[in-house]
């Protein structure tokens, strides 16, 4: 399947003040963003997902590098001759107009005509459903309703592309979960190309069709949600991702399969064809929900003593010490926990999902 | 139970009845403290107010002061002329022609105040913390000296060896010196100048206030600048404009100093004009009469600026 690109960032850099001294905010970025996906900008606070989206709005200036919407080159272009769109994280709406007059506002610069403006902005008050506040300032407004406002007003041009920067960070955790599963729903039902900025990881895989996770200004992976977490390609994705637990140990056989040595003489084995070669340190990741718990004299098993366990409702976390020094969590079901053996002081044994292992550096 | 009721009830109606006392020692207290405020007000606003009006129903005097005749006179004075000769009313022309001209430059000076003020309270406000405090005090600072020591600084700039033309004449742009004294050109330069921080002040803290992401916001949605000036910025910062262009136009319309000097003699406006009344024209009637319509004007004027400012500010 091939797909279109709209979006194309091509080497983009980014430094605030001066070129050699200054900060830099992108460093040397490049991502295709595809028609009609919804991609995700995922990474800590402060790595520079603001700093891309706003170079795509046209409100910054790369330092390096270009931007090319639908094949032409919009690096220079202001943002008003842009066909992007953006929803801005305060959602920055118009306080002296009303609902509607914000949401036709785009459409009056665009200078289409009346009968158009009216029946697209009806249409866009009922996509986000707020007809009934049509005639309602900003600030008799809540959150809730404001950011559907404002999800609306950048909609109705009908932009190639919406820009979305955290637009749910501020609302709370019901509402949150309500408007992402809105978004997502508005995005499939428009057809038009998501940019969403989030720093919640969980938000991104929910929603995305493809993430992009950034880190100080580099993009360390793109891909599905799935890709993403099951495999990351290095330690920060691996962490920055749902949770993982890490091991650090040396190549004994680089394999396949890979032969791994920790500490204490204990040893794995991995199915994987890219290990570095014997005697490089190598870390490995594995999903707390991979680790699995059996008899502590089981074959093949690394052994630990439990030394914590925190019952989470559905789930329970079992934080176990290796033989070789290491802390491991290990997300067991709640229906488990009578099982024996299943008690703080206990050794048991550990192993791993099949392909649960994953080398992500040394 | 049955007897700690009609306790409770008595011990409220107790504290009710201190309550209230003490409700009415507040309330003596707060007229004695205020009682220097409202003989201020008193003395200093109604009183004279008060003489104004009773004078311009008198007489004149011979040489000064009034007469104590009631009459409508000085009223009339304002707008009509009564001919020597056969004592038929016309309409005063001179009068007339110096309340346009008052109100035309006192329109220009608020126009011209509002689009110099509006892009230096912009600067000012769009400064750095510390930088912004250094700003404003600079516009603060001709408020330091006395009006008709600027009003003069101002009249050796426009004069014909002036400064300007002096500058004007060496850079071949003109051959002989602008006539700009005496004119008014002149009282506008001057009143602009001088008005000007009050311009600046109101429209600086109106700015200060505004949110500048909504520009963004205006440029996303395919506003180019003048629409994003047009739409957004400036009916957001419109209480500003209004109150920067009362605080400009009242003092305008009663200017004395800076048409006195600037303008000359011919170049009257109102504020002269009454002058004249106490003066020369020993008619202190007609001065009080002018005194008052001036004092009508500016709050019609006040009226019709605030009514048609919140009009437009509220959609629903
Ligand atoms: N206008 C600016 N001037 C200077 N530094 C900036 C500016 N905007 C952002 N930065 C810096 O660039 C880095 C990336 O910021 P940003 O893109 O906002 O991060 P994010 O949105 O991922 O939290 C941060 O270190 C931030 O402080
Ligand atoms: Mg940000």
């Amino acid at each position: 399947m091939t797909h279109e690109t709209a979006i194309a960032i091509r080497g983009v850099s980014k430094i605030f003040g001066p070129v050699e001294t200054g900060l830099k905010a992108l460093d040397n970025v490049s991502v295709d963003i595809r028609r009609n996906e919804f991609f995700t900008l995922l990474g800590p606070s402060g790595c520079g997902k603001t700093t891309l989206l706003r170079m795509i709005a046209g409100f910054e200036t790369p330092t390096n590098g270009a931007i090319e919407l639908d094949g032409t080159d919009i690096t220079a272009e202001p943002p008003f001759r842009r066909p992007v769109n953006t929803v801005f994280q305060s959602y920055a709406l118009f306080p002296h107009l009303t609902v509607a007059q914000n949401i036709a506002f785009g459409l009056e610069m665009l200078g289409r005509g009346k009968d158009e403006i009216k029946a697209t902005t009806a249409e866009m008050l009922a996509l986000v459903r707020m007809e009934a506040m049509a005639a309602r300032l900003p600030a008799q407004l809540s959150g809730g309703q404001q950011q559907r406002v404002a999800l609306a007003r950048a909609l109705a041009p009908r932009p190639s592309v919406l820009l979305l920067d955290e637009p749910l960070s501020a609302l709370d955790l019901k509402l949150r979960k309500q408007m992402q599963i809105e978004l997502k729903r508005m995005q499939q039902d428009t057809g038009i190309t998501f940019v969403f900025v989030t720093h919640d990881q969980e938000e991104a895989l929910t929603m995305s069709d493809r993430i992009a996770v950034m880190d100080a200004g580099h993009i360390l992976q793109i891909g599905s949600p799935r890709d993403i977490y099951e495999r990351p390609a290095n330690r920060f994705v691996a962490g920055f991702i749902g949770e993982s637990n890490f091991l650090d140990g040396t190549v004994l056989a680089a394999g396949p399969p890979a032969r791994i040595a920790l500490g204490g003489g204990q040893e794995l084995s991995i199915d994987t064809a890219d290990s570095p070669a014997a005697g490089q340190p190598v870390t490995l990741a594995v999903r707390p929900e991979y680790v699995l718990l059996g008899a502590f004299d089981a074959p093949g098993s690394l052994s630990g003593r439990i030394t914590n366990l925190i019952y989470f409702g559905t789930d329970m976390h079992c934080h176990l010490t290796l033989d070789s020094g290491e802390e491991l969590v290990a997300r067991i079901p709640s229906g488990l926990s009578g099982k024996e053996g299943l008690e703080t002081g206990a050794i048991a044994g550990v192993s791993f999902a099949p392909g649960a292992l994953r080398i992500v550096g040394a | 139970m049955a007897s700690a009721k009609p306790a409770a009830t008595a011990h409220r109606s107790d504290s009710g009845v201190m309550e209230r006392r003490a409700e009415r020692e507040r309330t003596r207290r707060n007229w004695l403290l205020s009682a220097p405020a409202l003989a201020l007000l008193v003395i200093g606003a109604s009183g004279p107010l008060i003489i104004v009006l009773v004078y311009s129903f008198m007489t004149p005097g011979d040489f000064s002061g009034v007469e104590w005749t009631p009459t409508f006179d000085a009223w009339v004075q304002i707008f009509f002329t009564r001919d020597i000769f056969d004592d038929t009313l016309g309409l005063a022309d001179a009068h007339l022609s110096i309340f346009w001209r008052s109100v035309r430059l006192s329109l220009l000076t608020t126009a011209i105040t509002i689009v110099f003020g509006l892009p230096t309270a912009w600067f000012i406000a769009t400064r750095p913390g510390r930088a912004r405090t250094f700003w404003l005090f600079l516009i603060t600072i001709p408020f330091w000296t006395n009006l008709l020591v600027r009003t003069f600084a101002i009249l050796e700039m426009i004069r014909n060896e002036g400064l300007l033309n002096t500058w004007l004449i060496k850079l071949g742009v003109i051959a002989s010196p602008l006539q700009i004294m005496y004119t008014d050109t002149a009282v506008l330069i001057g009143m602009a100048y001088v008005y000007l921080p009050l311009m600046v002040l109101p429209l600086y803290a109106a700015i200060e206030r505004f949110d500048f992401r909504l520009v963004e916001a205006g440029y996303d949605l395919y506003a180019n600048r003048l629409q994003v000036l047009r739409r957004v910025i400036l009916p957001i910062v419109k209480p500003g404009i209004v109150a920067g262009s009362i605080l400009v136009f009242v003092p305008s319309l009663g200017a004395y100093v800076t048409p006195r000097v600037l303008g000359g003699g011919k170049n009257m406006m109102i504020g002269n004009f009454i002058e004249l009344q106490f003066g020369q024209g020993r008619n202190w009637p007609l001065g009080a009469s002018l005194s008052i319509f001036l004092l009508l004007i500016v709050m019609v004027a006040l009226l019709y600026y605030v009514r048609a400012s919140t009009r437009g500010s509220s959609h629903d």
